[in-house]
């Protein structure tokens, strides 16, 4: 087992370097100088080249790219162009606010998702089977954009019960005002994983109930209840890869619902330094997120092989 | 080596043997039987359709120019004569700029798609094909790709490439390129092992040969059933991306950017504010439906 987390995790390494490989690459394929970007055209030359070497952005690419790569290796993300403060500092704010979403998100997600598709499967065919599939392929087409928008003129508009937009008090969420405004956005979030999550338990599930050792098991005059536990068993590392996939995209990919909600994020970060042009900050953003996804999915792998020994290939 | 037993055969056996072997249908047959007995299935293919011409022949669907708004009638509710619709936050028609609307957004949605199918089936076909050295440097290629969500992806590309149908239209790309490159990749591998495909070869086929008529016969099938929901997926990204204000630049009408310039009016009638998410909604949910059409009557498993 140790031999295979320590397998997974080296071979996380190349990958890694790829990704910083090509997120280096875009941000110097952008078009435009960046610092011609940042000040205006009036400011003389001299304070531009003073700024170039500031940023260390008049020394050859390779260069640029291997001392970027060494302060990522010591935990310094950088200094942001626009605010002037460590980029680590606003990031990991941001990222506890995106958590903050994906977590309770994924949390009823994920369960309504388990129980609408099992329910579906152990009833194949029936009018609950079919308005469940109904309600999970509407989760997976719904922009969920939209949704936030249809959310918010229903509860907040009409209704005037929910807050539209923005974060309650900070800390953690324990007291009503702090929980309001979050109930929206995670209900927005959680449509997705919902959907996708309750069509591949019913689907696996199917093909549980569709193997021999079910039979065999009932005719061994096992309980219902036993024989539920033996399907779900089976069924589950498939579900958590998905889950795990599901999770990441709630934490990297909720820039669109937080623009919605104007909610203090990665997303929202992301979002305001994309039209600061903060490379600092897009970069650091786009490069953590993208190693949470990793890290999650080696998570997910190391989970899989626990349930399942024959994954430790 | 086992023998064939040698099975004496009667001149009456054997013409029944080839009445029988054209009696029995093809899968391409069977597929399509199948296909035209799914109500569901064909009612989608109908509505997107009527939304393709309607689209296209926009002009001849609706009574006013979608650029041309006025301060006087601006936010008109539903049912307003002569904008049935209503009108946008500058007073346009909102019937002429959903249909004329369409036209990006479907643009959007499926040329990624469609790109991304030439682009990965080819690397996916060919890392499948080779194996080896070539297999690995393009399924590692893939594994980067993979490390990103498709939509950090998208929004990375687009926000620093910047804004623009192309740029979009390339972020979107290069989001659905790994999926099909591994699909792509694992069914060729798959079939590459198979005894006809051997048989093939050592009779002398040559490697295209073998791609186009034993590979690609295998490989379609799959492929195309996970790019009709990847279209789905693809028409919902690329309106996120304009509703970032990422994509389509104002005023072209689009259904991203559309829901994005009438949010300022949420407080003034929602109703019109939800329009545009409406006919993103509709197109996806066809897509979605299609693609589950499709896998069940072509058997695919994914």
């Amino acid at each position: 087992m140790w031999v295979y987390i320590f397998r997974r995790l080296l071979y996380a390494v190349p990958i890694l370097l790829g990704v910083s490989l090509l997120v280096f690459a875009l941000i110097h394929l952008a078009p435009g100088d960046v610092v011609d970007m940042l000040v205006p055209p009036e400011v003389p030359r001299e304070v531009a080249d003073l700024l170039r070497r500031r940023f260390a952005l008049d020394q050859p690419l390779h260069i640029q790219y291997l001392a970027w790569l060494g302060r990522l290796l010591v935990g310094d993300l950088g200094i942001s162009f626009f605010t002037n403060r460590p980029v680590a500092d606003e990031l990991f704010s941001a990222l506890q606010n995106t958590l903050m979403l994906a977590l309770p998100a994924a949390l009823l997600g994920f369960a309504l998702g388990v129980t609408l598709g099992a329910l579906a499967a152990f009833n194949r065919g029936t009018w609950l089977d079919k308005l469940f599939a109904a309600t999970a392929i509407t989760g997976v087409s719904l922009p969920h954009y939209w949704v936030g928008i249809v959310l918010v003129s229903v509860f907040a508009v009409i209704f005037n019960a929910l807050p539209a937009q923005g974060m309650g008090p900070p800390g953690f969420p324990a007291s009503w005002e702090q929980i309001k405004p979050l109930i929206l956005p995670v209900v927005t979030l959680s449509l997705i994983p919902m959907g996708v999550i309750s069509r591949l338990v019913r689907a696996n599930v199917l093909e549980m109930l569709s193997h021999e050792f079910v039979g065999a098991l009932h005719a061994k005059g096992l309980l219902s209840r036993r024989v539920l536990y033996h399907v779900m068993k089976n069924a589950a590392p498939s579900a958590l890869a998905v889950m795990g996939l599901q999770f990441g995209y709630l934490l990297a990919g909720s820039i669109l619902v937080e623009t919605v909600f104007n909610w203090p994020g990665s997303g929202g970060l992301m979002n305001l330094a994309i039209f600061r042009r903060d490379i600092p900050v897009l970069s650091a953003t786009i490069l953590v997120l993208a190693t949470i996804f990793v890290v999650i999915n080696i998570l997910v792998d190391v989970l899989q092989a626990l349930i399942d020994p024959r994954m430790r290939r | 080596m086992v023998e064939v037993p040698a099975v004496p055969v009667s001149p009456l056996d054997a013409a029944e043997a080839v009445g029988r072997a054209q009696q029995s249908k093809g899968y391409w047959q069977r597929v399509r039987t199948r296909l035209r007995q799914d109500k569901v299935t064909l009612a989608m293919a109908a509505v997107l359709a009527l939304l393709l011409v309607m689209v296209i022949f926009a002009p001849y669907f609706t009574l006013h120019d979608p650029y041309d708004g006025s301060v006087l009638r601006r936010l008109k509710p539903v049912g307003t004569p002569g904008y049935w619709l209503g009108t946008d936050e500058v007073g346009r028609d909102l019937w002429s700029r959903m249909l004329y609307g369409g036209r990006l957004s479907l643009l959007a949605g499926v040329v990624p798609v469609a790109s991304a199918l030439l682009i990965g089936g080819f690397l996916g076909t060919l890392a499948g094909y080779s194996g080896g050295l070539v297999n690995s440097a393009v399924m590692r290629l893939a594994d980067v790709l993979y490390a990103f969500p498709s939509v950090l992806l998208a929004i990375a590309i687009t926000g620093i490439l910047g804004s623009g149908l192309r740029n979009t239209i390339i972020a979107l790309t290069a989001a659905f390129v790994p999926p099909i490159i591994r699909i792509s990749e694992s069914v060729t591998t798959q079939a590459r092992h198979l005894d006809f495909v051997e048989a093939a070869r050592a009779s002398g086929a040559g490697v295209l040969m073998i791609i186009r008529y034993h590979i690609l016969n295998n490989v379609l099938g799959p492929i195309l059933v996970y790019a009709t929901s990847l279209i789905s997926i693809s028409i919902i990204l690329s309106a996120g991306l304009s509703f970032l204000g990422l994509g389509v630049t104002p005023p072209h009408p689009e259904w991203g950017l559309m829901l994005n310039s009438l949010r300022q009016a949420l407080w003034v009638d929602p109703v019109i504010c939800a329009m545009p998410g409406v006919m993103i909604f509709i197109t996806s949910m066809c897509f979605n439906l299609l693609s589950d059409g499709l896998r069940q009557a072509m058997d695919v498993r994914l």
